[in-house]
């Protein structure tokens, strides 16, 4: 297990309202950690929208939502932040009182840290994949159905079976089929949505009979224990036909979870967290709530409402972490002081 | 259920009627116990507005008619099949990622409700996400 990390101010989410709020924190000398299950920043933007365009940044008349990413990313570069990426938080306990909070925080990968203010940033919820709905498939994931990869190992010498045609299920054909003892990929139609050289990949070990392809779906599956033994794939020609499979991987792409946010004593109004509109706080003193996972009256799911949010609530996060320092009103244009902690 | 909806303000971003007073289809959603319930979606909006602006369930519609979640997905009852048409190539990517997709599976963001589809009927499946 490894050691706490302590840090100033956590971060639940990097979305758009927790990327911008490392930049806000960070101009108050507050550092940040922060956290997201996506494998990358950005949140709704780049895992849902990446191409699109955004008219509505103030001061930006066509951003996409990548692109509005990158900038944020750029942004907050001078106050380096540390992402924990592929890691759901999962635990929230106060430690400290509500004059001088405290918090403990631990992912689903183990990693524990100790902050003294958290931003849930959570947006919609945590992404997660999608499960299919194929009867008794609870009791078999993580023992022999994965959403993702963890340890290779596991596939070695097994029957696999991969259900998609996206670059995820390309690419875990692709990296397990030399250590698998077969590998069959069952996906709906003869058309890969994924990169030109994977699907290439992908074909020339269909031909040399290497990757077992089926055109349909799985709809049941047979194991005792978790350990599955064989699945069920019904053919597009509805014609069922049972293979031996140990393992199972099936890649429907994500779906967005409120997910353990529930579970932190914090209030809920309809999956969402209630917040003044003074300081963004949530019922308990020290834990702030911005972007599209809060409500209060009035409130809108948009971009720009968490960018005020989080440069709100970082004021008061301020008076738990400097409760002695005087804050002061300054402009990044004129304050020499801003701009020395933005090295320009 | 309950389930954290991203696009309460599908008014906001979601294609609106463009020019002149829209018209009304009557569309109906069959959901996967059977219930069917009728209403009126206006000409250049979408079946997935329709659905969301009358709290028809079983389609969240996480990403809000982005063609990016494939959480809208309904089976287009069979006579209808060939009025509504087919989905773009963008479209049959995003059905990837749905579940039980069949021949006539469409993502109802991308039907945009015109007049000769009044009286569509389509069924939701039982699970989207
Ligand atoms: C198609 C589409 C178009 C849009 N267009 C616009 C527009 O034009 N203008 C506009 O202003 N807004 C638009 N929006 C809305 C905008 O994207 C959201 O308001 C914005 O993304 C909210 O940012 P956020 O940081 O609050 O949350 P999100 O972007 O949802 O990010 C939250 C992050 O938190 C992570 N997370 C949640 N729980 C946990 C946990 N327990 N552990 C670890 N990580 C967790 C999630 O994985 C996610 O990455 C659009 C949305 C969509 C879907
Ligand atoms: S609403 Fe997301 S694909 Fe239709």
């Amino acid at each position: 297990m490894s050691e706490t990390i302590e840090t100033d101010a956590l971060i639940v989410g990097a979305g758009p309202a927790g990327l911008f709020a490392v930049f806000e924190l960070g101009l108050l000398d507050i550092r940040a950690h922060v956290i997201d299950i996506l494998p990358r920043a950005g949140g709704q933007c780049s895992e849902l929208y990446p191409e699109k365009p955004i008219y509505d940044i103030p001061g930006h008349p066509l951003v996409t939502g990548q692109g509005l990413t990158d900038n944020l990313l750029e942004q907050i570069k001078p106050f380096n932040p540390t992402f924990h990426f592929n890691e759901m938080v999962e635990t929230l306990t106060p430690t400290g009182t509500p004059e001088q909070p405290s918090f403990e925080v631990t992912t689903d990968a183990g990693t524990k840290f100790k902050a003294k203010v958290v931003f849930v940033a959570a947006g919609g919820g945590s992404f997660q994949p999608k499960k299919p709905p194929i009867a008794g498939i609870e009791a078999y994931e993580n023992k022999s159905v994965f959403y993702a990869v963890r340890r290779m190992e596991d596939f070695r010498d097994r029957d696999v079976v991969i259900v998609g045609g996206g670059d995820s299920a390309l690419d875990w054909t692709l990296n397990l089929q030399p250590i698998a003892k077969s590998l069959t990929l069952v996906h709906r139609r003869d058309q890969f949505r994924a990169a030109p050289h994977s699907v290439n990949a992908l074909q020339e070990l269909i031909a040399a009979k290497k990757v077992d392809f089926r055109l349909g779906q799985v709809t049941a599956i047979e194991g005792a224990d978790g350990e599955l033994s064989s699945v069920t794939i019904r053919g597009n020609d509805n014609v069922d036909t049972v293979v031996s499979a140990h393992r199972m991987m099936p890649f429907f792409g994500l779906t967005m979870k409120l997910g353990p946010v529930a579970d932190w004593g914090l209030n809920l109004n309809e999956n969402l967290v209630p917040v003044d509109t003074e300081k963004f706080e949530t019922n308990h003193p020290g834990i702030f709530a911005i972007g599209d996972i809060n409500t209060y009256p009035g409130k809108l799911k948009l971009i720009l409402c968490g960018f005020h949010e989080g440069a709100l609530a970082a004021q008061k996060a301020h008076r738990y972490i400097f409760p002695d320092k005087k804050l002061l009103f300054q402009y990044t244009t004129s304050s020499t002081n801003l701009q020395k902690k933005l090295g320009v | 259920m309950v389930k954290t909806s991203l696009y309460d303000q599908a008014n906001r971003y979601g294609a609106e009627p463009g020019g002149g007073a829209p018209t009304k289809a009557k569309i109906t959603f069959v959901d996967s116990h059977g219930q069917a319930r009728t209403v009126e979606g206006e000409t250049g909006s979408t079946v997935m507005e329709t659905a969301r602006r009358n709290d028809i369930p079983e389609i969240p519609a996480e990403c809000g008619g982005a063609c990016a979640c494939a959480t809208c997905h309904v089976y287009v009852d069979e006579a209808w099949v060939e009025k509504v048409g087919k989905p773009s190539q963008m479209e049959e990517d995003m059905l990837d990622f749905a579940f039980d997709v069949k021949p006539n599976s469409r993502l109802s963001c991308q039907i945009t409700v015109r007049p000769e589809l009044d009286g569509l009927v389509v069924t939701t499946p039982s699970q989207q996400g």
